[in-house]
């Protein structure tokens, strides 16, 4: 356990140096910033609408237990801005972009075009694994704002559609309630989230072994260790960023 | 000649779990010669050039490239002196993701600094000197056969005008034709760039016609070194009994030669080989576990 620690942190601290040092593949991120980003879009948002609209009909219900089903459009928004919206949308790229970089990784691995790359001048962890962290880090906020936002339309819809909650009225008390280090703190959330997604699916496709088994194996340890350890940093800053 | 060689293995030795594959190991190779490495799958072939690249850290000895000792050097500091050599791989490593040109341009674009447009047209340039058309540049890997493959590798490893070339097993998997093809373009191109050549092979057919000497490699050390053309009036018996492909000699068809195969195998890729629990008789199976890369890669 201790020797897996001491090797994702190395492998972290070596693909971190590389992304503030040249050279910068600014191809390769802009391939990244598209991949993991962009094709994200569907996914997230999708998963955040449902969240929403299953959120606002659960508090709805729980609240009127002692007659707070009124204060559901502001605990529908807390609870996705804080949580919910970079939890969901991080566990989403953990299954879409872990999985994925490490296949990819692997297969390269498997195949020496790693090797190849390294006898051909050019360092791995520039080419490849820089430009991947950089990109999860940067757009992992931008497809939580998308979560947020439609995650709160998804309760939004159901309140005013299934609940009979009044539109404006929904909006203007979720508005005048949020402030802004309710999403700000998603967002820093967002941001590590993204950070572990890229790494496990990096390290894992990095030091795959073993062929087409290998891969695979590597893929679902990317998969598994990146939604434990986003859940288990999703503890660490709640508890950093909480005011009790 | 060139008083200092222009690479050298002095003492390398390398171990996979305890077990030797190289063990001692030495060889040089002069400067503008091209010199085959040949032996039994297993002895130690890949992991003695993936020594010389820095894919893979000895356990002892040194690596010297033109005289300068290269197992210890930062990362950055290799890519520096390595900057003059190509590799073409057993399966030609392309990169599946990019275009058959951009493959060829690889170095050239991301290490050279050298603008796309005029990468390209080097590119399309080392490709017709493999016989490859302009057409061909636009294509994926995947889009090609084995023998084209190998072709665009042969082009990637010689586009940036190398002064020491390294062949891994280069006609595996090819049919004879092909594989003269290859073995003919690549004598042309070391001949072109005037570099030196270090090829691995089991492909005998392949030694004789790419390499000015060939060295044998047998339980961890060179047991034989020879021009070319001796290899088949030498006596010594390692020799003799590999060229007429006896399974009865000095070594048995399958003995340690296999297990140690599956030790080089295993370190290649970063696996552990352990004995199955299936009697005496049995040859020990590899099982994987979590790879441990060498020499930071």
């Amino acid at each position: 356990m201790v020797r897996v620690v001491g090797a994702v942190s190395l492998f972290a601290v070596r693909g971190v140096a590389a992304v503030f040092s040249p050279p910068w593949f600014a191809g390769q991120l802009l391939r990244q910033l598209r991949a993991i980003g962009f094709f994200s879009l569907p996914v997230v948002g999708l998963t955040a609408v449902f969240t929403g609209a299953a959120l606002a009909l659960n508090i709805f219900t729980g609240g009127g237990r002692f007659n707070a089903e009124q204060v559901m459009p502001q605990i529908v928004a807390l609870g996705i801005t804080r949580e919910l919206g970079p939890v969901l949308a991080s566990l989403m790229l953990a299954g879409r972009v872990s999985a994925a970089i490490a296949a990819e990784i692997g297969a390269m691995r498997a195949t020496e075009q790693i090797d190849a790359m390294r006898t051909l001048s050019t360092d791995p962890f520039r080419y490849l694994v820089a430009p991947r962290l950089l990109a999860a880090v940067l757009v992992t906020p931008l497809l939580t704002i998308v979560a947020d936002t439609l995650g709160i339309a998804g309760g939004w819809l159901v309140a005013v559609r299934v609940l009979n909650f009044n539109p404006t009225t929904y909006i203007h008390n979720t508005a005048t309630f949020l402030q802004p280090w309710d999403v700000g703190s998603g967002l820093i959330k967002a941001a590590v989230f993204g950070f572990i997604v890229a790494l496990m699916g990096c390290y894992h496709g990095y030091r795959a072994s073993g062929g087409a088994r290998g891969v695979g194996r590597a893929t679902t340890h990317a998969v598994v260790s990146a939604a434990v350890l986003i859940f288990a940093a999703d503890y660490l800053l709640t508890s950093l960023f909480a005011h009790p | 000649m060139s008083a200092t060689p222009k690479l050298e293995w002095k003492g390398i030795d390398k171990r996979f779990d305890g077990a030797p594959v190289l063990a001692g190991f030495n060889l040089s190779v002069a400067a503008g010669r091209s010199l085959v490495i040949i032996g039994r799958s297993g002895e130690g072939k890949s992991v003695a050039i993936k020594t010389a690249l820095g894919l893979m850290r000895p356990d002892a000895g040194q690596v010297a490239l033109d005289g300068r000792d290269t197992v210890d050097l930062s990362e950055s500091a290799r890519r520096r002196l390595f900057s003059g050599v190509g590799v073409l791989f057993q399966g030609s490593a392309l990169f599946d993701s990019l275009t058959v040109w951009e493959n060829v341009a690889f170095r050239l674009i991301n290490a050279d600094g050298v603008a796309r447009r005029a990468a390209r047209d080097r590119a399309v340039g080392a490709l017709e000197r493999v016989r490859l058309g302009a057409e061909a540049a636009d294509l994926y890997p995947s889009e090609l056969s084995g023998g084209m493959q190998k072709r665009v590798g042969l082009a990637r490893a010689v586009v940036a005008d190398p002064e020491l070339l390294f062949f891994d097993e280069p006609t595996t998997g090819l049919d004879p034709i092909t594989a003269a093809a290859i073995n003919a373009l690549i004598v042309e191109q070391v001949r072109h760039l005037g570099c030196t050549a270090i090829s691995i092979t089991h492909d005998l057919a392949s030694a004789r016609t790419i390499g000015d000497e060939i060295a044998m490699l047998q339980d961890g050390k060179i047991v034989w070194r020879g021009p070319a053309s001796d290899l088949d009036r030498t006596d010594n018996p390692h020799v003799r009994q590999f060229v007429e492909g006896r399974a009865d000699g000095l070594v048995t068809g399958a003995d340690q030669s296999d297990a140690r195969a599956i030790r080089v195998g295993a370190g290649l890729t970063g696996g552990r080989p352990r004995q199955r629990n299936g009697g005496p008789q049995r040859a020990p199976v590899a099982r994987r576990r979590p790879p441990t890369h060498d020499a930071g890669s």
